[in-house]
């Protein structure tokens, strides 16, 4: 295996991501900064996945991409979408042009939740032909039907369970179902949140592996998720969100191999899984409506020193002033 | 003891997800249930926790079998279980904050003056702070929203916990210190564990024993994916 990934120094960008924040603005003057000046390029054909601790962000990075985030929300920086021959400046462009060319068409969602985004009243192959029918144009039923069946079988979906209503779904139909309806417009982008929630390992492989297939060279795709063994199956790089900020950001292989993460939050949060320590890190997550000045990390980290005072930049993948050298201790100021 | 004696039960009679299982925890025991995507532990948990009325078959607990279901049953069979689904968003009332939340089964009992002492020892376990205590549903993220079900579940001392995916969507940290939280629980209150779900490396790290689905005499199939 080698650790080479279609860099974004290569191919032109399909989606880049300048010093993007969000704040939401709450009662009593206070707000919330739930991402904060977060920087990332994706290539064509590459898989990044977006892992942290619930909390940090990362679906509200994602709805900040879509133009999903609710009325007290203000964003920050830039997020270019340069698809086929438009480009769209996302964190501006009007609720017209986003519904119109940006969501389903040049950028598929697979929501977290999904069964609370399903329409509750219609059944899925319903739902799967009129998706069809907006983005790709087909009007003849047989051809609808034909379509939306083949998108069903993408997201491994049980062809037998198409004419149910949503709430007669397990959680993993549900998923799966979401999945379907976020594949039908072949979109350049595909930000997948939690794809695999509620699936069991074989249909977890089966599902990412789809994902994967369905980028072919030139289709980029932006998973956010906990699983972490399906993140280690699929993704080119790992990028590591820790309250709100991008703290590690490097290719997977590294990352889940040797010399493994560098940053000491990267490190605990791969401990915890059940398979290695099942040790919790220590003490809370933080609050991003009260985050301390410098690392937020520190307080919960067994690094800290008074360097931490000061927010570390994001050098070479990683933020942290003493980040975790294979073996020893390295410290660059 | 709660037993579940060959249950049946789905959503249409003609065709039952759930076919003929029996399962037995004993007090204080964890059980975890192993099953793959769709073959019905989900709705299995929710007849165990009196949520949902079999076609067939007979729910035990502590030598009294159950005859009525959901609201029907009587409240203090009703609250022995502390509940915990998958997606904490559709079974959290989106009008409440994270603090009322949690106190609801408080309310719903009368025990009104337990609240502030109760809710503030739970949510320091649960580790949700004042801040996020005050906000609705939508203004948390999942993992924090299943935090608060965590502790609502708990708020009544339940002898019973059934978990249905708990941690599906959380991250491995959230996971490992929300299944510290139901430990320690257990371990002061002595409660009985049934978990559902399909990560075999957590269940069999959580749990006493695990059983899988299809050694529970369970003839319903997985749907078809082809
Ligand atoms: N409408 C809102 N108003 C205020 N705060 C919000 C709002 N929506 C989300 N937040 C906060 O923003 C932060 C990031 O939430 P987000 O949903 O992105 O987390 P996440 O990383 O996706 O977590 P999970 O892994 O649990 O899904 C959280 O602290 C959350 O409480
Ligand atoms: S910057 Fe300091 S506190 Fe933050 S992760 Fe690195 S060592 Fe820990
Ligand atoms: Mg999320």
């Amino acid at each position: 295996m080698t650790a080479t990934h279609p860099g974004p120094a290569g191919s032109r960008p399909v989606l880049s991501v300048r010093g993007l924040s969000v704040r939401f603005r709450m009662p009593g003057g206070r707000s919330v900064a739930a991402v904060t000046d977060v920087t990332f390029a994706m290539a064509p054909g590459e898989c990044l996945a977006l892992v942290g601790e619930s909390g940090c962000g990362k679906s509200v990075l994602a709805s900040a991409l879509l133009g999903l985030l609710p009325g007290n929300a203000q964003t920050a920086g830039r997020a270019l979408l340069a698809a086929g021959s438009a480009e769209t400046e996302l964190l501006t462009a009007s609720e017209a042009e986003l519904a119109r060319s940006v969501r389903g068409r040049r950028i598929g969602l697979v929501p977290q939740s999904p069964a609370a985004h399903l329409t509750p009243v219609r059944t899925v192959r319903s739902q799967l032909e009129e998706t069809v029918k907006e983005l790709t144009g087909i009007t003849r039923r047989a051809e609808l039907r034909a379509a939306a069946e083949r998108a069903a079988g993408r997201a491994a979906f049980p062809p037998d369970h198409l004419d149910r209503h949503p709430h007669q779904l397990s959680g993993g139909l549900a998923q799966r179902a979401a999945t379907a309806l976020a594949l039908v417009g072949d979109a350049p982008l595909l930000l997948a949140d939690e794809p695999t929630t509620g699936l069991d390992r074989p249909l977890v492989d089966r599902t990412v592996d789809e994902l994967k297939r369905h980028l072919g060279g030139d289709r980029a795709l932006l998973m956010i998720t906990h699983d972490l063994e399906a993140a280690e199956r699929i993704a080119d790089r790992v990028a590591v969100m820790y309250a709100g900020r991008i703290v590690e950001l490097t290719d997977a292989p590294r990352f889940f191999g040797a010399p493994g993460p560098r940053h000491p939050y990267a490190r605990g949060l791969l401990d915890a899984l059940p398979g290695r320590a099942f040790a919790p890190l220590p003490g809370m997550p933080p609050e991003l409506g009260a985050l301390p000045d410098g690392c937020a990390f520190a307080a919960r980290c067994d690094r800290a020193t008074a360097t931490c005072t000061t927010v570390p930049e994001l050098h070479d993948g990683v933020a942290c002033h003493h980040q975790v050298t294979a073996g020893k201790d390295a410290r660059h100021a | 003891m709660l037993e579940l004696c060959d249950i049946t039960a789905g959503y249409d009679r003609r065709t039952p997800v759930v076919r003929g299982i029996s399962l037995t925890v004993a007090p204080g025991e964890a059980v975890g249930l192993l099953g793959p995507s769709g073959c019905g532990k989900s709705t299995l948990a929710r007849v165990a926790a009196l949520l949902h009325r079999p076609d067939a078959g007979t729910v035990i607990l502590d030598g009294e079998p159950a005859r009525r279901w959901r609201h029907r049953a009587p409240r203090d069979l009703r609250t022995a279980f502390g509940v915990l689904f998958q997606q904490p968003r559709l079974s959290a009332d989106p009008r409440l904050r994270l603090a009322e939340l949690i106190a609801e089964p408080l309310r719903a009992t009368g025990r009104r003056r337990e609240i502030p002492a109760r809710v503030g020892e739970l949510a320091d376990r649960v580790g949700l702070g004042p801040e996020l205590l005050a906000r609705r549903p939508h203004e948390v993220s999942d993992g924090q929203l299943q935090r608060a079900c965590l502790a609502r579940a708990l708020v009544l001392r339940p002898p019973w916990l059934i978990c249905d995916e708990m941690t599906a969507m959380l991250d491995a940290s959230t996971t490992a210190a929300l299944v510290a939280v139901v430990e320690s629980y257990r371990r002061e209150s002595g409660a009985g564990l049934l978990a559902v779900g399909h990560d075999r490396t957590l269940l069999t790290r959580w749990c006493d024993r695990t059983v899988r689905w299809a050694e529970l005499g369970g003839s319903a199939e997985r749907p078809r994916t082809r």
